[in-house]
């Protein structure tokens, strides 16, 4: 990388709570962090410590209490719904945590749902194709297997050829094998296409494969490091 | 086609059932609107051409006789385009089946040429030929009462002489719509007779040769009729006349005219009604439907789809089901309309029917329907757009159910879990608890109604002959008779009791407000017709006075001790001014009351009185009806039991017989709502039945929340259907009563009974279909989807 280095996103005091009085939650307690653009970063964290909370916050999928979110030196968190609509639509795919497929679509059905609305979108079976899915992708959602919807998921939020990609547990239901695939599959995306990726996961073994590795507690980040050398998918111990 | 499209199918071929239920409660609401509306505007219109086709006379001029160079005089009236003068008499019938003999009325045809005020509409045969003396037109339902064919005589008794007719043609004319026998106020085929013939020999027949005793007028289109008939009542006066009246006087014109508007207020208060309780299910099941969609919403919105493009897929989804219904309601409307029309064409006896689609109601029924449908959708889509994708695309709404009644011990003794559910579903969404239990309650409140109205008519029927009209028959005299004949009729074996009375035309006028009517002169204290009040009990004939029928009261805008002007229109013809002194409830017709002695007071002609009311030993009828038949001075004998039977038919085929079109489709659209709220239920509560399920409750305990949900909301509903349909009641029988008759609401604890039983049988018929579905239910693919 030469030049100086370009953000992606910049957080500021980034704060969310969840209810109030007895049953208030704080999900996230002021997150200072900037992460730079075309990375492969992954968040660790023990459960309920706010990962996707800060995820969906980046995506636009949900708004802060308080604080700051820049994407690209643009402040996400002041964006009215219009722009907001837009940024969700034209720079930013989600693989959720829950597969999240409608169900009255098939496969191929549930990627063009994406690819309809995108500005330079991939063709849908090309994307079907990257995960591996060629064969099942007149299927329904009820017709297929955990690792498959999550590969059609995966599909469908790399289709529209997204700056960043946020993967929520994208591989914690799948075996290892199954496991592999999909990150070799993110991480060729984000070295072919120079599409960020964040991804929260359980598999420490995953940082291996990162740029930088975000490490979450109760609401916010304890250390961020580097790594040297990453690892290919493939080297992954499981 | 897009992806958002093929959701869209997919989505409502899932929900087929209920897309169809929900289109099948909103079709017959705006089939009921269209249906009417159809109905009524088809009524008019064919009325209208009836009566300009075969021109009825804008104004009748009854007298007892005039010159016909009177009519030169009539025809100068400014505003008169064509007068002509008839002869109107009676002619006893003698019927091979009839007890009495029926008393049909002769009108004459002009000697040449076509009637050119009142024609006939010739069904069969052909006109009279000129200079034939026998030759006659007979009237289409009487001929069709008693199977007289064209060809056939009848006998006539003129004169106490037998004379045989033939009937070269049946016919029927505007100004006999109604079949009422003169004096009486239900139509009777088989007694309402008219016979035509050539103005010669009815004159003959009358003894009035070269008079005529009925001038008939059309008028100019601007022509001022309250000032033409003063001055037709000035000519005709030297010569008997007995008051000129416009055709909306004229009885049968009168008659179809409050039947046709008590099916426009009908067709104003009953659709409106059945179209609201459709659009407000509609409303509640589509805000349901759209809530049950809120995770897929925000999944929508976090691949970047705006608001208004989602908006726009489920506008098309709510538009489709609410538009197809309005739409197979508007067609079913115009058949069921064209239906309706056809047998209401038989009744009223209009020759041809021109059928008119009512498009304004289509435009309405279809608005209505998109409206109620979009404004569901649109208010909850506004509040899911709110939300931030994240909160939306979470599983469900999240059940906050921290703030929901914790149960106590007792409780959870009292209770098992899937219990606890129920009541905390049921809690936490109290309005929708409450909107499902009002869709109910409303639906049920339709049925109420219309099982009331049933009530309300038999109320009537029963009223009128039971507690009114006690009499056996009514006996009317050739002319008035000294009072003494009571005492005679006595004599007769089997009669019970012999009520005189005296009818007398008059017109009632209260400074502008006029009525024509009949004055009965009666006894002091009736046992037989009696006048009734509110309350349905007898009040007496007071001896000074005049007692009034609730309804003429309303229309001359008078009340108890107010002065009216009474002109006598026969004898001496005598004006007075008069109070009244009672109003007098009654079901059928307007009468007016008074004391028979004072009447005959006024008159001036002696104890004279113009029938009687009879009461008999039924095992001795016959005999009875004999005698009566050969006394001289009696014209005719109504029975009761005729009347009464004529009435209920009337009931049963006319206005009356859309209550059990009506009836059936409230029956249908409360099932519709019951059936779409189990649903719908089942819609939200599918997942957790499933995660019931896979923990291992048994299908029946898991349906057992679903539809322990359900037949709550419906014990719920149950007493609320029945206030609401308490006062439905009321509107719909008011709805239903005319100027003729009265419906008095009738709400008993059938009514109640049956719709309660009906929403039962429909949440039991439904929660089976629903238990189907439970018992289907994919339990790995409902947890997947999540
Ligand atoms: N809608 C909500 N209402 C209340 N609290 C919430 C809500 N969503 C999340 N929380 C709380 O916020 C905290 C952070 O949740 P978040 O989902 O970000 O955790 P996470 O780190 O992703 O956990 P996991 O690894 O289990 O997915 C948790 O304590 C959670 O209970
Ligand atoms: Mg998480």
């Amino acid at each position: 990388m030469s030049g100086e280095t370009k953000f992606a996103f910049r957080t500021e005091n980034l704060v969310k709570t969840y209810g109030q009085g007895d049953g208030q939650v704080d999900a996230l307690r002021g997150v200072n962090v900037e992460i730079p653009a075309k990375e492969f970063v992954v968040l660790l964290g023990p459960s309920g410590s706010g990962k996707s909370t800060l995820l969906n916050i980046l995506g636009g999928l949900d708004k802060p209490t308080s604080g700051k979110v820049y994407f690209n030196d643009i402040e996400v968190s002041a964006m009215k719904d219009k722009a907001m609509t837009k940024y969700r639509r034209h720079n930013v795919g989600f693989i959720f945590q829950q597969y999240n497929l409608l169900p009255s679509l098939t496969a191929l059905e549930n990627v063009e749902l994406v690819t309809e609305i995108a500005k330079q979108p991939l063709p849908a079976k090309q994307a079907l194709e990257m995960v591996g899915l060629t064969d099942r992708m007149n299927h329904f959602p009820s017709q297929m297997s955990g690792g498959e919807l999550q590969r059609v998921a995966i599909a469908r939020a790399i289709a529209k050829q997204p700056s960043v990609l946020f993967c929520d547990e994208p591989t914690g239901a799948l075996d290892s094998q199954t496991g592999r695939t999909i990150l070799n599959i993110l991480q060729d995306i984000n070295e072919n296409l120079g599409t960020s990726i964040i991804i929260v996961t359980h598999a420490v073994a995953t940082a291996a494969m990162a740029d930088r590795v975000i490490n979450f507690a109760d609401g916010n980040i304890v250390d961020i490091r580097t790594n040297a050398h990453k690892a290919k998918a493939d080297e992954i111990e499981w | 086609m897009s992806s958002l499209d093929r959701k869209l199918f997919r989505d409502l071929r899932r929900m087929k059932w209920q897309a169809i239920a929900i289109g099948l409660v909103m079709a017959l609401g705006v089939m009921v609107l269209v249906m009417m509306d159809g109905l009524v505007v088809s009524l008019e219109e064919t009325k209208k051409s009836y009566y300009e086709d075969y021109k009825l006379a804008d104004i009748f001029a009854p007298t007892q006789a005039a010159q016909s160079q009177v009519l030169v005089e009539l025809a100068k009236i400014d505003g008169v385009e064509n007068v002509q003068g008839r002869v109107r008499g009676s002619i006893l019938i003698d019927m091979p089946n009839s007890k009495t003999g029926v008393l049909a009325q002769a009108l004459s045809l002009p000697n040449q040429g076509k009637a050119q005020i009142n024609d006939v509409f010739l069904s069969a045969g052909r006109m009279i030929a000129p200079d034939v003396a026998n030759e006659i037109l007979l009237l289409n339902s009487f001929a069709d009462a008693h199977n007289i064919k064209v060809g056939e005589a009848i006998t006539a008794i003129i004169g106490g002489q037998k004379q045989q007719f033939n009937v070269v043609g049946v016919a029927q004319a505007p100004e006999f719509l109604f079949a009422a026998m003169p004096g009486e106020l239900l139509p009777d085929d088989t007694r309402f007779a008219v016979i035509w013939m050539q103005q010669r020999y009815l004159e003959d027949i009358t003894g009035l040769a070269g008079k005529f005793n009925e001038a008939i007028f059309l008028l100019d289109d601007d022509a001022d009729t309250t000032n033409i008939l003063t001055k037709i009542d000035d000519i005709l006066d030297p010569h008997g006349g007995y008051g000129a009246y416009g055709v909306e006087d004229l009885v049968s014109n009168r008659f179809i005219s409050e039947e046709i508007k008590g099916a426009k207020a009908s067709a104003q208060a009953l659709p409106p009604l059945f179209l609201g309780i459709a659009a407000f299910l509609i409303f509640i099941v589509i805000s349901r439907i759209i809530q049950a969609e809120r995770q897929q919403i925000g999944l929508l919105k976090a691949f970047g789809y705006s608001s208004a493009e989602i908006g726009r897929h489920y506008l098309k989804f709510i538009i489709i089901i609410a538009l197809g219904g309005a739409i197979l309601g508007s067609v079913a409307g115009v058949y069921g309309g064209l239906e309706l029309a056809g047998v209401y064409q038989i009744y009223y006896k209009f020759p041809f029917l021109e059928f008119r689609v009512d498009y304004q109601a289509i435009f309405i029924g279809n608005l209505v329907s998109v409206v109620a449908a979009t404004i569901g959708g649109s208010y909850i889509l506004k509040n899911i757009f709110k939300l931030n994708p994240a909160v939306a695309m979470h599983a469900a709404t999240p059940p906050d159910f921290s703030k929901s009644i914790r149960f106590g011990s007792w409780a959870k003794r009292l209770f098992n879990q899937p219990s606890r559910m129920i009541i905390r579903t049921l809690l936490r969404h109290p309005i929708r608890a409450l909107g499902a239990m009002i869709a109910i309650a409303s639906g049920m409140s339709l049925s109420v109604a219309m099982i009331s109205l049933m009530a309300s008519f038999d109320k009537s029927i029963e009223m009128s002959f039971e507690v009114i009209d006690r009499s056996d028959a009514m006996v009317n005299f050739v002319q008035p008779m000294p009072i003494d004949v009571v005492a005679e009729l006595s004599k007769i074996a089997g009669i019970e009791l012999v009520e005189p009375f005296r009818a007398v035309p008059a017109i009632l006028q209260n400074g502008q407000l006029t009525h024509k009517s009949l004055i009965s002169g009666l006894v002091a204290a009736p046992e037989l017709n009696r006048a009734v009040n509110v309350e349905f009990e007898a009040i007496p004939i007071v001896e000074t006075g005049i007692i009034l029928a609730s309804a003429l009261a309303e229309k001359l805008q008078v009340g108890v001790g107010d002065d009216l002007t009474l002109k006598i229109r026969s004898g001496a013809r005598p004006t007075l001014n008069i109070k009244v002194a009672a109003i007098t409830e009654t079901l059928v017709g307007s009468p007016v009351y008074m004391r028979l002695a004072s009447l005959n007071k006024i008159l001036d002609q002696g104890e004279l009185i113009s029938g009687v009311y009879i009461k008999m030993d039924k095992s001795q009828q016959a005999a009875i009806y004999d005698e009566l038949k050969s006394t001289p001075y009696i014209l005719a004998v109504s029975i009761t039991a005729d009347a009464k039977a004529a009435f209920k038919k009337i009931m049963d085929t006319g206005a009356g017989a859309v209550r059990y079109v009506m009836a059936i489709i409230a029956f249908v659209i409360t099932f519709g709502i019951v059936f779409n709220s189990a649903k719908i239920a089942f819609a939200e509560g599918g997942r957790d039945l499933a995660c019931l399920r896979s923990i291992g409750y048994t299908k029946g305990e898991a349906a057992y929340v679903l539809l322990g949900e359900l037949a709550i909301v419906t014990l719920v509903s149950l007493p609320i259907g029945c206030v609401l349909g308490y006062y439905l009641s009321f509107a719909t029988a008011t709805a239903f009563s005319t100027d003729l008759y009265k419906i008095p609401a009738e709400v008993n604890f059938e009514s109640f009974f049956l719709a309660s039983l009906a929403v039962v049988v429909a949440t039991i018929v439904s929660g089976w279909l629903v238990k189907r579905n439970i018992d289907k239910i994919d339990l790995v693919s409902v947890l997947k989807s999540e």
